[in-house]
């Protein structure tokens, strides 16, 4: 994204306070953007996926219990909200390969949600495990369709 | 290397994290659109499967290894960010058959790779956490 779209972006925004916390991170993404054009592809996607595991294994095993993976819930749901303000609030190729590829999709994962509803069912907490399910898909798709409000995307 | 055990802990996951997704984007590049997420998503959750249901039987595995492949490789390779950012951008009907289809080959995945690892050895007698 250049740095005039990222301005004109941000001018529709002006009216609100919130208005000027999205312009001021649409400027912030931009500006990396355009930093990060000399970095390979490849190496973007590992930066961005290291950091995104490490967030996660550190906010999901301080928030999870051992009768509930709310660890896995809670990055799925955050994780979701952050991609969704980036697609939503089209930010540039190699942005969206750091945070969105790499951060995003390293901070959220699809293979514990799998596991622990199975681990839940197995168990005998059925309502847990069909909890867990809907939770993350009522809450993480409400969390994604915030975000596209937030950035006037609907 | 580190002596602290929680600095390695945190490079183990670091390390797994950028080639769980490094090897997530090689699959979006081979399959394009939702059959690559969908292709990640149920291969990792078979993987996780069998190597959280072999952790939970056996006492080969250590818990360097199970933090580098688990917590590290394999729940970075799958990701739901993007699978519910597709879900929602796509044609309804599209969307409602990409969210069922994900999530009945996910969990049966999962039961797969449990089943896989009860094969290996049967003794179900120990614990560990997702």
């Amino acid at each position: 994204m250049s740095s005039a779209t990222a301005a004109a972006l941000g001018a529709a925004f002006d009216t609100t306070a919130l208005g000027g916390v999205l312009q001021s991170t649409a400027l912030g993404v931009a500006l990396q953007t355009a930093g990060l054009s000399a970095v390979p592809d490849p190496a973007l996607v590992a930066v961005g996926g290291a950091v995104g595991a490490v967030a996660r294994y550190l906010l999901g095993s301080a928030v999870d219990r051992e009768s509930f993976p709310l660890g896995t819930l809670t990055v799925n749901v955050l994780g979701s909200f952050l991609l969704g303000l980036l697609v939503f609030h089209p930010v540039g190729g190699d942005a969206l390969l750091l945070v969105g590829t790499g951060a995003c999709g390293a901070f959220t994962t699809f293979s514990s949600f799998s596991v622990a509803t199975v681990q839940l069912w197995d168990r005998g907490d059925r309502g847990r495990a069909v909890a867990f399910v809907a939770g993350n898909t009522l809450i993480a798709g409400g969390a994604v369709g915030l975000a596209a409000v937030l950035v006037g995307a609907v | 290397m580190s002596r602290d055990p929680r600095v390695l802990t945190l490079a183990l996951v670091a390390v797994g994290g950028a080639a769980g997704a490094s090897a997530r984007r090689a699959v979006g590049g081979a399959l394009p659109g939702l059959w690559g997420t969908l292709a990640a998503n149920v291969s990792g959750s078979l993987l996780l499967g069998v190597l959280l249901y072999e952790a939970l039987r056996t006492d080969r595995m250590g818990d360097r290894t199970r933090t580098l492949l688990a917590t590290g490789v394999l729940s970075s390779y799958t990701t739901y960010s993007t699978f519910m950012v597709e879900t929602a951008r796509a044609e309804p009907v599209v969307g409602v058959a990409y969210l069922l289809a994900s999530y009945g080959l996910g969990i049966a995945a999962a039961l797969v790779g449990r089943d896989l690892a009860a094969r290996v050895d049967p003794r179900a007698d120990r614990e560990v956490r997702v």
